[in-house]
């Protein structure tokens, strides 16, 4: 029988055969990810559990990431018991402030994650290595508790809905805006606790950086996880970074999908998601006069080095409206330095931009950027939800790097052609 | 199993895990100081009027987003006995077993009780009887796995039975 790629890579870990949606299986995990929030919960529950040692000190990745470089006490106390953990545990892939990132960005970086992995992390945007040909997918703390100790987890296996991307992507349409308008069109629980397979002429011609921007917000769509089937991309991606053994698995020709969206994008604009859901999505030409206060380039979503070069392509000469904060967060200290060298971190600062340390801060309202009342953000990050990024009656606006570049010269949501 | 009885407190579709408890109170994971923030940015007042007892009705999606377990905690601190919705978003339908906080998928109990009906839950059969309108609803059959953790206490006290850790 016929399996899709997310049925073969859980059949794989289950030790079967085959496994069909709605099957519940107990997977062997490869890796498994905490952070500054959500570990810290996790080992209360793991010392409750009354083992020792953790089932593999090489396979638990701890980095915080939220609320660092600690924004208070209250936030110092939380990231100490996680890195007290990682010391007694002996972890190999502890990630202090100064040589960190934002987890999603760093574990790929780092050749944490390969094709044909499985991954549970307690962060909902786990599902972001999806993009490398890997099952991930988030848990909670109680989850990630579990698996510490047993290196094991129970999934139902999802159904798969595929995403097929036809045409040509115009000039300065990318990955979120792809994932954007997909979201808009099925909704925020539009493939919820399923599969989401992007497939198509436009995925294989993606950079691996765009593929990561889409699968991460596959959670955004209720989805259990997104993820594009491996190919040359994907080699080029891990060369020099996995360095142990992986396996590449495809969906068979005549495997059974729950749907099939095709989609041609030759006429896609870029677009942005409203205040208070990533589904209220409109195209660029339909926004309307909407002033902001600040924009935010950065996050798991939208921080890596070819976003920054997005922003910088807009940025370069120009100057951030004087009545705007503009905030670029890179994020991994590689891709920092990645973006030092090339001259962005120059462009950003000579156009009035603040660049921080990478941090989740202000995706989730943390720090680094918090809205006051009536204020209105124009943010490359996840989420738009009621109070995400601070006061309750802020307003936060999704793009891609290149629309929040222009709207942050601009002083309004703009395309990048207005800029000139 | 016992039956839960309270005032129903309604919420609409996609109640998504920033209104449950905001990420700026993420800085702790104590469950009374949870509480207080508990819904804040749907209903302000809601932490400070909720009573124990009283059980969370809401549409779609509910609790979609993050992972935060703090959530489901923060409402199971404040004393909401269970929640009611026409359907859950994964993690938070899987956090809530885990930590024990009873969640009931009924697409009819979320249409049919409106705000401040008395409401009767048997987690057993699956029946929510709604005392202020003579009505009754039917949930979605919890998966026999999941009536283990629960029947367990938890996925932690299932986790140690499986290592041995305590008598079964």
């Amino acid at each position: 029988m016929s399996m899709t790629i997310t049925e073969k890579i859980l059949a794989a870990h289950a030790g079967l055969e085959r496994v069909e949606p709605g099957q519940l299986v107990n997977v062997r995990v490869d890796l498994v990810l905490g952070n500054d929030i959500t570990a810290p919960m996790a080992i209360q529950e793991f010392r409750r559990i009354g083992v020792e040692r953790v089932f593999d000190p090489e396979r638990v990745v701890l980095v915080p990431d939220h609320f660092v470089p600690n924004k208070d006490i209250k936030s110092a106390e939380q990231a100490k018991v996680v890195r007290e953990f990682a010391r007694e545990q002996g972890l190999t892939h502890y990630y202090e402030v100064g040589r960190m990132g934002i987890e999603h960005c760093l574990l790929p970086e780092q050749g944490l994650v390969a094709p044909g992995e499985l991954i549970i992390g307690a962060d909902s945007h786990t599902c972001t290595y999806g993009a490398l040909g890997a099952f991930a997918t988030g848990v909670g703390s109680t989850d990630l508790a579990a698996a510490m100790a047993l290196g094991e987890i129970w999934l139902k296996v999802p159904p798969t809905i595929k995403f097929v991307y036809h045409g040509q992507l115009p000039p300065w349409v990318g990955g979120k805006d792809l994932i954007l308008y997909t979201i808009g069109k099925i909704g925020v629980d539009g493939a919820r606790y399923k599969a989401m397979e992007f497939t198509g002429p436009v995925i294989e011609g993606m950079s691996m950086d765009g593929r990561l921007t889409m699968a991460n917000m596959a959670v955004e769509a209720g989805a259990k996880n997104g993820i594009v089937p491996p190919d040359g991309v994907t080699l080029r991606y891990i060369e020099g970074r996995v360095k142990r053994p992986y396996r590449l698995y495809h969906s068979d020709p005549d495997a059974r999908y729950e749907e099939v969206y095709e989609f041609d994008v030759s006429g896609l604009e870029p677009q942005v998601a409203f205040p208070h859901s990533p589904a209220n999505v409109r195209p660029i030409s339909e926004v309307g006069l909407v002033e902001i206060h600040q924009a935010v380039i950065g996050s798991c979503t939208n921080g890596r080095l070819e976003d920054l070069r997005e922003a910088a392509r807009v940025l370069k000469g120009k100057k951030v409206h004087p009545y705007v904060r503009l905030i670029v967060i890179p994020g991994t200290q590689e891709i920092y330095r990645a973006a030092l060298r090339e001259g962005l971190i120059e462009i950003f600062l000579e156009a009035g931009a603040a660049v921080s340390t990478p941090t989740c801060g202000p995706c989730l309202g943390g720090h680094m950027g918090i809205l006051a009342a009536g204020e209105r953000c124009i943010a490359t990050t996840n989420r738009n939800f009621v109070g995400r990024m601070g006061h309750p009656e802020s307003e936060v606006y999704l793009s891609g790097p290149a629309v929040a570049a222009a709207s942050a010269v601009l002083g309004r949501i703009a395309a990048p052609w207005e800029v000139q | 199993m016992e039956k839960l009885r309270g005032r129903a407190w309604k919420f609409g579709h996609d109640i998504d895990t920033d209104m449950i408890i905001p990420a700026r109170y993420l800085n702790t994971s104590d469950p009374a100081e949870l509480a207080r923030h508990c819904m804040e940015d749907a209903d302000p007042s809601f932490a400070g009027r909720v009573q124990p007892g009283d059980v969370i009705v809401a549409g779609r999606n509910f609790g979609c987003g993050s992972s935060r377990e703090h959530a489901p905690l923060a409402i199971k601190a404040c004393g909401v006995s269970c929640v009611i919705a026409a359907s859950f978003a994964r993690i938070f339908y899987r956090n809530a077993f885990n930590i024990g906080l009873p969640i009931l998928e009924s697409p009819e109990a979320a249409a049919g009780i409106r705000q401040g009906d008395e409401v009767e839950v048997d987690l057993g059969s699956g029946t929510i009887t709604n005392l202020t309108r003579g009505e009754q609803y039917r949930a979605a059959p919890v998966p026999p796995f999941m009536q283990e953790i629960i029947a367990a206490g938890g996925l932690i006290n299932y986790v140690r039975r499986r290592l041995g850790k305590d008598e079964v």
